[in-house]
């Protein structure tokens, strides 16, 4: 109890920086991209209008995220331990774990570089993404309870 | 020292009379004349829904291959439960190694009836129990489908099973316990189309409750915490309470359900994971109306909390 409130103060302290706590940064990370991600799912749905510039800049946020997570640095070994959904695998694979990280900052780094023009065009990058995220979802993480 | 013996002659009688009848009771049992009898021609086109709600290559495929390859339904994954290791089997249209000799009355006792064309019982991880509950034409159909699919040669391996559970003729009971065609949630006269529609995808050949209904120590679903979620059979972790009970989906809206299914995105925006990945990218090539029913029953079935132990708080 102590040591966790201990953590917890470190924790405050810290507050947003960098070398916190892996799990929580990397768990941040991952609910960033998915506020942002939501965002560009409105559109792609036709709930919210298309407009090149706010898509464009959504797409760019969506790459600075990509950008920040590091494998080595937020999946070190032993942060399988704790709170957190990672799977085993991704220790056991990390060169596998590796290459889908990389082919979703390819795939959004192509996104912003081919700016889309159109509703059409957006969709077609959205489902090319959201594809990558459930390529390290399905091998790298357990649902826990 | 008589009465001694006359036990043991009467626990001898009786435990023949037993091994009979259980020989009996735990015979493969096909369909039929007048089931065989709606099975009728099949469609190809209305195969290839059935093919997907079914999920067939999320198991039958050659393990993680990707696209068109998925319908190369070579077999071979394996499935590492409690019981011992299952392979799912080739059931491409390679005469010799699937199952492209089969006729559609084969297909349909395997699906129904859990029975191959050799007269053996299959293993329940070949999710029959669901299918069971699967209409006749609909088998024909994806018959027809499955005949438009490659040839691969090669068997999988055989399961890796541990005693007694390598006894198939023991599945002959355990079919009687948990193999009926009765659908699990009994739903009032006047249910609406869609709720029932989404009964039977869901009950039948979507065998969503193979994963998401914990199980008993015999290996069959517990009916009266249907979709509650379980600790995986397969693998680790846990599979996700479905119903609208605490810890499920209640938040979810049907419409929130339909576009999980169809974009893979929960409502906050995590991604669907694990071994749910290819079953909702068999969703996605579903018809929307057919996603929208899914809700539809999911939202209609009774509520449970959640079917697996809470997690240990982790030691920091």
């Amino acid at each position: 109890m102590r040591k966790l409130v201990i953590a917890i103060s470190m924790l405050a302290f810290a507050g947003s920086a960098a070398f916190a706590d892996p799990i929580l940064d990397r768990q941040a990370l991952m609910k960033e991209r998915g506020k942002i991600a939501g965002g560009l799912s409105k559109v792609v749905k036709g709930e919210e209008a298309f407009d090149a510039a706010a898509v464009l800049t959504a797409l760019q946020s969506l790459e600075a995220n990509a950008e920040k997570l590091d494998i080595d640095a937020h999946f070190p070994a032993g942060s399988d331990k704790g709170d957190t959904t990672a799977s085993p695998k991704i220790w056991e694979d990390t060169a596998g774990f590796k290459a889908g990280n990389d082919k979703y900052v390819a795939d959004v780094k192509a996104a912003v570089a081919a700016a889309p023009a159109d509703v059409d065009a957006l969709k077609a990058q959205f489902n090319t993404i959201g594809g990558d995220c459930g390529t390290c979802h399905q091998g790298y993480r357990i649902k826990k309870g | 020292m008589p009465v001694l013996k006359k036990l043991i002659g009467a626990a001898l009688v009786l435990g023949g009379v037993g091994a009979v009848a259980v020989w009996f009771l735990s015979a493969p049992a096909r369909l039929d004349a007048e089931t065989l009898a709606q099975l009728g021609p099949g469609d190809a086109a209305r195969g290839k829904r059935i093919f997907y709600a079914g999920g067939c290559t999320s198991c039958h495929a050659k393990p993680r291959s990707q696209g068109e390859a998925r319908l190369q339904l070579a077999g071979g994954l394996q499935l590492k439960t409690p019981f011992g290791i299952f392979v799912p089997p080739n059931i491409s249209q390679d005469a010799k190694d699937g199952i492209g000799a089969w006729s559609e009355e084969d297909l349909a006792n395997a699906m129904l009836k859990g029975v191959s064309p050799g007269g053996e019982h299959f293993y329940p991880a070949f999710p029959y129990a669901s299918y069971a509950r699967m209409k006749p034409s609909d088998i024909a159909d994806l018959y027809a489908f499955l005949k438009t699919l490659p040839a691969v040669a090669g068997k999988a391996p055989g399961h890796t099973l541990g005693f007694p559970f390598n006894i198939r003729r023991g599945i002959g009971l355990w079919k009687l316990l948990y193999l009926s065609p009765q659908p699990v949630i009994a739903l009032p006269e006047g249910t609406p189309d869609p709720v029932m529609a989404g009964r039977y995808l869901v009950e039948g050949p979507g065998h969503c409750g193979e994963c998401h209904t914990p199980r008993d120590l015999a290996g069959g679903t517990k009916k009266a915490v249907w979709l509650a979620g379980a600790t995986a059979a397969e693998g680790s972790g846990i599979v996700p309470n479905i119903t609208s009970g605490e810890g499920g989906i209640g938040d979810w809206s049907e419409a929130d359900i339909a576009n999980y299914l169809e974009t893979g995105f929960t409502p906050d925006f995590d991604s669907v994971g694990g071994a749910m990945v290819d079953v909702q990218r068999n969703m996605a090539q579903l018809m929307p109306e057919d996603r929208a029913a899914i809700a539809a029953y999911l939202k209609a079935a009774p509520s449970h909390p959640n079917g697996y132990p809470a997690r240990k708080k982790p030691e920091n």
